[in-house]
């Protein structure tokens, strides 16, 4: 792809998009692949699966350890995808990011690294009912472990932080504010900027949940004043086990570290031992080289696009998608207006239970997700068991939606409601 | 894949007309379950004397392939000795695992369920009402529900 003339256009050039993606060549059956779900995980451009390969093909060695030309190589080519991604996200030094697995790994780090050392009995972790398990049960066990207590912030109806009393929510003893950026089920982008200015006033951290937030939408660390940013590289066309954790540089220093063994230390004694510097005191034993540096390439990948065409391509298929939903009969969860919300839509169709159409859909060859998103909080406040979602990404286009929606009635045949 | 496989007729009449679901008060044995994958959730109720199960109803929402395969469930172990229904258990996970291949006669309309085999990922939702079945009568006797969360 010339990137120099993608920038120069007004849109995605989809139909080139596509062409780097090798999957979506591919067949389900007799029928294209339709691949509506990238808030699980998005594809892989070859470039990125090129990285990966290259990486192991003429430069694997272990990073940051050997003495030897591969060996430098390696840690030039890891170091360099964390200087990339530190720019991604508008992160002032590459010392901020620390790499590691995603999202997960990264709130479990802050979970044990930060919480479980500076919580008292008492303290608040302040959270939202649009929370993925994994920004609600880390906090779970922390909360058993110090004493503190967990507060939700509710859902309106229509799929939005309900902030009207947020001020009895967010108080003095509030220690944390961990919230997500973009709700993998409702597709919401709470108001981040305000809640942070109103959790620094409380004197509050702030934990980002980037996972759906990073890939989707221009981000920038130091604008937001976010503590942490956690963020999920195979989501944002990385490879998986790729991703990390922002954190501001002062308090990461203070932290105790989290998961220890080689590479993480300064000097080990019979009895104790101290820590390396930031980042690496959190990067324990060999760490997954090959696939942050192929998280680099993805980086390349979505800069080369441009991350506002990319959030303005997304905002117009999620509002054809939403539109051709609602006119199919469907309802759809979370907000409408695609100016607060991102490209994970989740929806419900006549009496067909989201499994049995994730089935029938399949057979269209369109992949959607079918369940509870990791979101149960948010089945039960919209009283639902399980959704279907459709997500899109840079590859997907308006005729994909037009391929879901015509699949649907399939499934008002089968079923014959 | 045919789709009429496994959305059989017969599937689709016990997923919109459900034999046996309801709550029965006095069951000696009960338990809840849910798939923490999908969100389906089951309660099963055991009337059971002695050595025989006399009647079992269910409560719960689900997919068309859970809840017929509990309506299902509930019709073939009526009035069945507790080591008949057990049996019965071990088949169906048989029929599901592709490992048995049961006749209609032998296993009525539950041969219906044996085109999910073909769809690794929705077995689960057949054999649940089944896991839960097995949970209720392994129970000491008491109608306690339980839940693995």
């Amino acid at each position: 792809m010339s990137l120099t003339e993608e920038r120069s256009t007004g849109a995605l050039d989809v139909a080139r998009i596509r062409a780097d993606f090798p999957v979506l060549q591919r067949t389900v059956g007799d029928m294209p692949l339709v691949y509506l779900d990238s808030a699980a995980t998005s594809q892989k451009p070859r470039q990125v699966i090129e990285a990966e390969s290259e990486f192991y093909a003429n430069h694997n060695a272990n990073a940051h350890r050997g003495l030897y030309m591969l060996a430098e190589e390696a840690t030039e080519m890891y170091e360099g995808a964390r200087a990339k991604l530190a720019r991604f996200i508008g992160a002032p030094d590459p010392a901020t990011v620390v790499f590691n697995r995603g999202t997960t790994e990264s709130t479990n780090l802050v979970a044990y690294a930060w919480a479980r050392r500076e919580l008292n009995e008492g303290d608040e972790i302040l959270l939202s009912d649009m929370e993925h398990h994994s920004n609600i049960v880390p906090w779970q066990l922390a909360a058993r472990d110090t004493g503190a207590v967990l507060r939700y912030i509710p859902l309106t109806d229509d799929g939005l932080l309900d902030l009207s009393d947020l001020g009895s929510l967010l108080t003095g003893k509030t220690k944390l504010l961990a919230v997500t950026g973009m709700s993998n089920s409702l597709g919401t982008l709470p108001p981040l900027k305000q809640l942070i200015e109103a959790a620094h006033v409380m004197g509050a951290l702030v934990l980002v949940d980037g996972a759906q937030l990073v890939p989707h939408v221009p981000v920038d660390v130091t604008e937001l004043d976010c503590d942490f940013l956690t963020i999920s590289g195979h989501k944002m066309l990385g490879p998986t086990a790729s991703g990390g954790l922002y954190g501001k540089l002062d308090l990461l220093e203070r932290m105790d570290a989290f998961l220890s063994g080689g590479h993480m230390i300064d000097e080990v004694f019979h009895e104790r031992a101290t820590w390396n510097v930031v980042p690496y005191k959190f990067e324990a034993g060999t760490m997954n080289i090959a696939q942050e540096i192929g998280l680099g390439a993805a980086i390349d990948y979505l800069e080369a696009l441009g991350m506002d065409k990319v959030r303005a391509h997304e905002e117009k298929i999620t509002a054809y998608a939403i539109d051709a939903l609602l006119a199919a009969g469907a309802t759809v969860y979370g907000p409408h207006d695609v100016a607060l919300r991102g490209g994970a839509v989740s929806f419900w169709y006549k009496d067909v239970h989201p499994h049995d159409l994730a089935t029938i859909l399949n057979e269209e060859g369109v992949a959607i997700r079918a369940g509870h998103h990791c979101n149960q909080l948010v089945m039960r406040r919209y009283g639902v068991p399980a959704t279907a979602r459709a997500s899109f990404y840079v590859y997907n286009t308006n005729e994909e939606v037009d391929v879901l929606v015509e699949a649907l009635a399939k499934a008002e045949d089968v079923f014959g409601f | 894949m045919a789709l009429d496989e496994i959305y059989k007729e017969v599937i689709l009449d016990h997923y919109k007309n459900p034999r046996n679901k309801r709550e029965l008060p006095g069951a000696e044995l009960s338990c809840s379950r849910n798939n923490p994958l999908c969100g389906d959730e089951i309660t099963v109720f055991v009337h059971a004397e002695g050595d025989k199960v006399h009647e079992v109803t269910f409560v719960g929402q689900g997919c068309s392939i859970s809840q017929s395969s509990a309506s299902m469930m509930t019709e073939a172990v009526a009035g069945k000795p507790v080591e008949d229904v057990q049996k019965l258990i071990v088949d169906f996970r048989g029929m599901m695992a592709g490992e048995l291949d049961p006749s209609e006669e032998e296993f009525g309309d539950l041969v219906a369920l044996k085109g999910v085999v073909k769809y690794p990922i929705r077995i689960k939702c057949a054999v649940l009402a089944w896991d839960v079945l097995q949970e209720a009568l392994a129970g000491d006797g008491a109608a306690a529900g339980s839940s693995p969360h």
